[in-house]
């Protein structure tokens, strides 16, 4: 059966497929040629275990994430969930503004943050760390009311309640929002207001961390 | 037309060239080198470039077959850097700008690598990996602004291949990173290492000393594995540095192609130093015919610090209407890519 591609992500091929006859997405992490097949086998295998049981813990937690059908090492698929009306969070914002304008779109945008910035915490309350924040890793399925929140991508994923952990998530995500959405420079504001609220006790000190991991960022020295 | 000096000092090369309107009229170069084991310090590298930085310029015109009035533009890396051999460049750009009353431009460092590698490319929009001994960063053009997506959260991967030539020994000469990539050809080991990315972000200092206890048992750290009978792993320096660099590059095309599915882009240009490894190049090769994509690299001549990227980036600049006063003509050891406004794009 030769299956129509869907896309291709940074981390793999994307066919639509079926698992005992339900239609489903299905991931493919094929060899990377490119580096030594011991690291290729290594990562692969790394990647598809982080993201079933990612999958899992965000189940267990009452956070959205693509269900997760049936995985297979040796072929390197992953059969899940498929969202086939859903778009991504970057498309979603790049859109808002595109149609009502910057300010129209601001409140929109607040709303949608805050509740990205919600789950980000709830999802750092149980110690999952997503270890690839972007908005291109956060769908937006419209259901009856409005829209459901659902990330995705969780290959980068670990549990660990480490506040250092918590704190690079973070970072990696306020950096993604800076380069790709340049315009709208609220935008992690909102998220991180958000997030404080959900994300538990250690709320300080994962703050604290995140300065800190900032700090780094830019005390960096740069030399040609 | 936009006939530009430009004068490159940095690090531990210094260089002067000159750009006329897009051609390449010259382009001369001197690197400081210290003895195996040892780094360059700031000092030192600045003396070094003082004694060379008078004799390139007076090359660097004979070559271009040009009076200083044929110039339009003096430019200057103005950072980032190290202070004291930036300085060099700086004070001369200055007094050679009064002396022949040009005006005087100071160019990012990091905007020169990128403009010079499109510019030798004719990569349009491509995403910029810009590796050297000093940075690492993942770059895209959006809205005037060149915005770093992913980078290294501590040392860059040309500070990590230094350093490691500096444990085992390697000559500099004529650098470290190449050296390591010759002795890592005979390498046939794999060793594993750790392999270190955070999102669309990289780390290289674990690694770093991860290896250097590989190849130097006595400086390990962790004492606890102290069974006598269990023989110590013997590696050659060769499958280190094949195993280093196998490692650290797997590391940037991962993070390269996430940039390029994040941006939908399918372009690649390699810039700064650790970019004219042909190992980096070949594996960022296969990632592109992977995704039908097409990847751009630059030889040493253009690859490695040098004066004509700064002409280069200073002509557009200056094209552009960029103006700069004497008493804005000072050096920063910190400037980020995406401070520059790029007005000279029109895209």
């Amino acid at each position: 059966m030769t299956l129509d591609i869907l896309k291709q992500g940074a981390e793999g091929r994307l066919y639509l497929g079926e698992f005992k006859g339900e239609s489903c997405l299905i991931k493919e992490r094929f060899v990377k040629k490119y580096r030594h097949p011991d690291l290729d086998t290594q990562i692969t295998r790394q990647r598809m275990k982080a993201e079933v049981k990612a999958a899992g813990r965000c189940l267990a937690a009452g956070i959205l994430a693509p269900r997760i059908f049936h995985s297979d090492l040796n072929t390197h698929k992953l059969y899940m969930e498929y969202f086939g009306s859903a778009q991504t969070a970057k498309q979603f914002i790049q859109k808002t503004v595109n149609e009502s304008g910057e300010e129209q779109a601001k409140p929109l945008l607040e709303k949608l943050c805050t509740q990205i910035g919600g789950i980000i915490g709830k999802m750092h309350a149980n110690n999952i760390i997503h270890g690839d924040l972007t908005t291109s890793n956060i769908l937006i399925n419209p259901n009856a009311t409005g829209y459901d929140i659902i990330f995705i991508d969780f290959g980068l994923s670990h549990y660990n309640q480490a506040t250092e952990d918590k704190g690079v998530d973070l970072y990696v995500l306020e950096r993604a929002l800076l380069s790709t959405h340049s315009e709208q420079p609220y935008l992690f504001d909102y998220i991180l207001a958000a997030y404080q609220k959900e994300c538990g006790k250690d709320e300080e000190a994962v703050l604290a961390k995140f300065e800190e991991v900032r700090a780094r960022g830019r005390k960096r020295t740069m030399i040609g | 037309m936009v006939c530009a000096l430009g004068i490159e000092g940095s690090a531990n090369k210094i260089g002067v060239g000159i750009i006329n309107n897009g051609k390449v009229l010259a382009n001369v170069r001197r690197t400081y080198i210290t003895p195996p084991g040892e780094g360059f310090l700031p000092k030192e590298t600045a003396k070094h470039h003082r004694e060379a930085i008078l004799g390139l310029v007076q090359a660097s015109l004979k070559e271009a077959q040009l009076k200083p009035a044929d110039l339009d533009v003096i430019c200057y890396t103005k950072g980032p850097g190290m202070a004291p051999p930036l300085l060099v460049g700086a004070i001369v750009a200055r007094t050679l700008s009064l002396l022949w009353q040009k005006p005087l431009l100071g160019v990012n460092h990091c905007i020169g690598h990128i403009e010079m590698g499109r510019l030798i490319t004719g990569a349009q929009n491509p995403i910029v990996l810009y590796v050297s001994g000093g940075n690492t960063q993942v770059i895209a053009y959006s809205n005037k602004r060149y915005r770093i997506f992913g980078e290294t959260i501590d040392i860059a991967v040309g500070n990590c291949l230094d350093r490691f030539a500096r444990i085992i020994k390697l000559s500099n000469d004529p650098s470290p990173g190449y050296n390591i990539e010759q002795l890592a050809k005979q390498g046939k080991q794999y060793i594993k290492l750790p392999y270190v990315v955070k999102g669309m972000d990289v780390s290289f200092s674990g690694i770093l000393s991860h290896i250097e206890e590989l190849a130097d048992p006595s400086k390990r750290r962790n004492k606890r594995k102290k069974q006598q009978d269990e023989p110590e792993p013997e590696y050659s320096q060769a499958d280190l540095c094949y195993s280093l660099q196998e490692t650290i590059f797997a590391m940037l095309v991962e993070i390269t192609e996430r940039a390029m599915a994040h941006c939908e882009s399918n372009e690649v240009l390699i810039v700064g130093g650790v970019g004219c490894n042909e190992r980096l190049q070949q594996m960022m090769g296969i990632m592109c015919e992977e995704r039908n994509g097409k990847v751009f690299a630059i030889d040493e001549r253009y690859c490695i610090d040098n004066g004509l990227m700064i002409a280069h980036a200073g002509a557009e600049m200056f094209k552009a209407g960029a103006q700069m006063p004497l008493e804005d003509a000072f050096v920063t050891q910190r400037y980020r890519t995406d401070e520059v406004l790029v007005n000279w794009r029109k895209d």
